[in-house]
Formats: structure tokens, C-alpha cells, sequence
């Protein structure tokens, strides 16, 4: 079994990789932060050198650090099921523990993936409809409700090209308003009173471009052109 | 002297009836009693509600167990990880109660400490809030979850001594410490016992008198890098 992200290759995980650096280099040092899996989970290895994020797992650790390069503790997974290290100031606790940092209001960030967002930050990012043949939410809407804010990160649109970007969810909510920002491929959209904002286009990308793949409207964010 | 670690599995097993409740510990594989579950299938109790994070992985396990037949209802955060839950799921065969993980966490916390349940704003407003009280706090809504209780807990932890203290190893602790706190019987599978006064006090991470039996498994670290 195994992360979304550990099966992508060449263009789409360069393509990914490139989102999740954006939310890494917009993360503050000391900040306690939980990822997601898919592009969430790219984003611990792209932290700029020097900067130190402690990164908590659902499953009991804080202070996470990489895949292991060479010997592997089979006793250290993160979130995904895939083997991780420490790093020093590293703490192990239960899931009860666990989960009061995360419904306590003790992580600062949490970087999900989603199916959709709505202007409003609503999120729907656990299930595909309301008689899913198979559903699962694991720790989504724990993280949700509970982390100081959540960024998305994903891909603009679907495979088939529908915006994920949405006026309302069509898919059960994970949670009501939780979303304060979102990293795409096209750009970065922060989630006010107005609705969408767009505050970083991304590639030469122009704000009518983002517009024409977005499913509700767009707001310029103050400093962009 | 108290010593309660039990010399075979079949003794581990000993009076678990159809129709238990079983709380069983793990996050995938890690922490995941393996050799307990094995036992249990061996054991022949039917009719089993199973309370674990996830469904197993693979076809040995958990996913035998279901396979068998021998259980009636899954309570579980992320069931999707066993194709043959799925399957079974799919027939209608087996009940699913879909839980957020950090709920079934602390509903078994609950269950366990001699709460009643609990007010959580995970879930509210979505399909899992359906049918459960939600009141307004603080100009939050907040969910009404109850407690959770095993008639029997399954866990792994790393060492025990005689008196059932636990250390764990690793992400290993999870479901466990909080599981074994909240069943009838709780059955505990050890990497190894020590001998008693070994285990420093501060280092004691389940105290031994949640736990009922030890059984000692040496066995081969989880599998979690393997791909199925």
C-alpha cells in the first residue's frame, strides 16, 4: 500500500513537486504542521534549508523527518503507511493525545488535498458521493475542524478538466469554511469574505486564464496586476 | 505473585464468546497485533464487531477473519485499505460505522475513563452528523459522540513485565494504550517480557493494571514498506 504520491513519476511529480514548494516556502519557522496525502506529503522534503518546521503525523509522532535513506525502522510510519525517520526533538505519543493537538487547536497548518473547495472554504475532500461503495475519512475532518488553518494543495481542475475550484461542493463535506488558502497549478487563491482571491499567478499564467478554469468568481488580491 | 503473562496463544484466547466486541490496536501494520488476530481465528468466536483503525492489509489477518465470515459489523476510520472489505461491504455483508479517526480515538478514551461521551466539531454539518445530537457551543456546532467499550482489546506493544506494564516502540503506540484501557479483557502480544523492576516507572507507558494477559511473540518487524 502505498501514498498517492509515491506512484507519480517524471512530469506529473515535477508538476506537483512544484506546488508543494510554494507551500513550503510560504510555511514560518516553528510552526507545527500536519500534511495531507498526495501533494501534502511533498511538501516536508521541500522546506528551505535552515528552517525549522516540526512536522506532526496523526499516527503519533511530531518532529518527523524524511523517507530513510538507507537502514529503515520498520516502527515508523507516518500518516500514509510509509516508513519514516526523526528528527532530533522528535516526540512519539497515542492517538488520543494525537488528536487533541489537532481538535485542541495546537497545529498551526495543515496542507490537505481535496476534491473541491467553495468560495466559502467549504471543503470536500473524503468521498465521491453519498453511497460511496466503500468510505473512508481517516483523520480529514479531525484536521479540518481543528487545525489553526488549512491550506489546499492540488491541481487546478480534474483529469477531465472540471474546475475543483466550485461556487458549492457537489461531494459530502469534509467540513463547513475550514479552507484559508489554496495552491494550484495555475495559482494562489486565498479564501475571504468575498470569496476567492487570487494573490500569486503561477507560470505566466494570466488572472483570465485562472478564470476560465474556475467554476465561481475571482477576485484580484491586492498587489496583483 | 501476580504474573500475567500467559505461555501460549490458545491461553491468550481463552473465553472470548461470539458476538464481542474487539477492539483491535495498530495503524496499518505498526502496532497491529498480528499474532493475537491469527489466535482469534483459530479460536473460532463468530459473530465479532471489530473496532480498528483500518481493515488490515492483504488477505491474512483481519481480512481473513472477515473472510471467514466471523464478523458481523467493522467500526473503523479508513476500512479501505483490505480489498476484501470492499467486497464483502459491497455484497452487504458486512456492517460498516464509518468514524472519524480522531473520534473513534477519543470515543474509546471516553469509554475507557468513565465518560459518557462527548461534544465534537468534527463532522458537524456533514453526512456523519446525521442521526447524532448537534448543539451550539460557543456559536460552534459540536456533535454528540458516546462512548466506546470492548468486551475484549487486542494490542502489540514493545515490552512487558509480569505485572502488564507497556512500553512501546516507535509510531507503535497509536490505538493501543488507549484501547487496552477500555475492554473487559485486554490482550496484550509482546516483542518480549522482562523481568519485573527492568521497565523504569517514568518509562511505563500503559500502566500493567489495564492489561489482563501478556503473550510473548518475537516476531518479524511490521511490514509496512512491503507493497500489496
Amino acid at each position: 500500500m502505498r501514498a498517492a504520491a509515491d506512484r507519480m513519476v517524471g512530469p506529473e511529480l515535477a508538476a506537483r513537486k512544484l506546488i508543494a514548494g510554494r507551500v513550503a516556502r510560504d510555511i514560518p519557522e516553528g510552526w507545527n504542521v500536519n500534511l495531507g496525502i498526495g501533494i501534502p506529503t511533498l511538501v516536508a522534503d521541500l522546506v528551505p534549508e535552515g528552517r525549522e518546521v516540526m512536522f506532526q503525523s496523526e499516527n503519533g509522532i511530531l518532529g518527523m523527518g524524511p523517507a530513510p535513506e538507507g537502514e529503515v525502522d520498520p516502527w515508523l510510519v507516518n500518516a500514509g503507511k510509509q516508513n519514516v525517520t526523526l528528527r532530533p526533538g522528535a516526540s512519539l505519543f497515542d492517538h488520543a493525545l494525537s488528536f487533541a493537538m489537532i481538535r485542541g487547536g495546537h497545529i498551526d497548518l495543515c496542507v490537505l488535498g481535496a476534491l473541491e473547495v467553495s468560495e466559502r472554504g467549504d471543503l470536500a475532500n473524503w468521498s465521491t458521493s453519498s453511497n460511496d461503495t466503500a468510505p473512508a475519512v481517516g483523520g480529514a475532518m479531525d484536521l479540518a475542524v481543528g487545525a489553526k488553518r488549512i491550506w489546499i494543495a492540488m491541481d487546478h481542475t480534474t483529469k477531465q478538466g472540471a474546475s475543483k475550484l466550485v461556487e458549492q461542493c457537489s461531494y459530502p463535506l469534509t467540513a463547513a469554511g475550514c479552507v484559508k488558502r489554496i495552491y494550484t497549478n495555475l495559482a494562489t487563491i486565498d479564501v475571504t469574505e468575498r470569496g476567492f482571491e487570487v494573490i500569486e499567478l503561477i507560470g505566466g499564467t494570466t488572472f483570465e486564464t485562472v478564470q476560465t478554469h474556475t467554476a465561481a468568481k475571482l477576485h484580484r488580491g491586492k498587489g496583483l496586476v | 505473585m501476580i504474573d500475567k503473562q500467559v505461555t501460549s496463544l490458545a491461553d491468550a484466547m481463552a473465553g472470548i464468546t461470539d458476538g464481542s466486541v474487539v477492539l483491535v490496536g495498530g495503524f496499518g501494520q505498526v502496532g497491529h497485533p498480528m499474532a493475537l488476530i491469527d489466535a482469534l481465528i483459530e479460536q473460532g468466536a463468530k459473530d465479532l464487531t471489530i473496532v480498528c483503525n483500518n481493515a488490515g492489509v492483504g488477505r491474512s489477518g483481519l481480512p481473513r477473519l472477515m473472510k471467514l465470515g466471523r464478523v458481523r459489523k467493522i467500526v473503523c476510520s479508513y476500512p479501505r485499505t483490505a480489498a476484501v472489505f470492499s467486497e464483502l461491504y459491497a455484497a452487504g455483508q458486512l456492517e460498516l460505522e464509518i468514524t472519524p479517526q480522531g473520534t473513534l480515538a477519543e470515543r474509546i478514551r471516553a469509554g475507557g475513563a468513565g465518560i459518557g461521551g462527548f461534544y465534537t466539531r468534527t463532522g458537524a454539518g456533514t453526512l456523519l452528523a446525521q442521526g447524532k445530537e448537534t448543539r451550539s457551543i460557543d456559536g460552534k456546532d459540536y456533535v454528540f459522540e458516546t462512548p466506546l467499550r470492548g468486551d475484549v482489546a487486542l494490542i502489540e506493544a514493545w515490552e512487558a513485565d509480569r505485572f502488564g506494564n507497556l512500553t512501546y516502540r516507535g509510531s507503535g503506540r497509536n490505538f493501543n494504550p488507549v484501547m487496552v484501557t477500555a475492554a473487559a479483557l485486554s490482550i496484550v502480544q509482546v516483542q518480549r517480557v522482562v523481568e519485573a523492576g527492568t521497565i523504569v516507572p517514568e518509562a511505563v507507558v500503559t500502566p500493567g493494571l489495564f492489561v489482563n494477559r501478556v503473550v510473548e511473540v518475537p516476531y518479524a518487524p511490521p511490514f509496512a514498506a512491503i507493497e500489496y
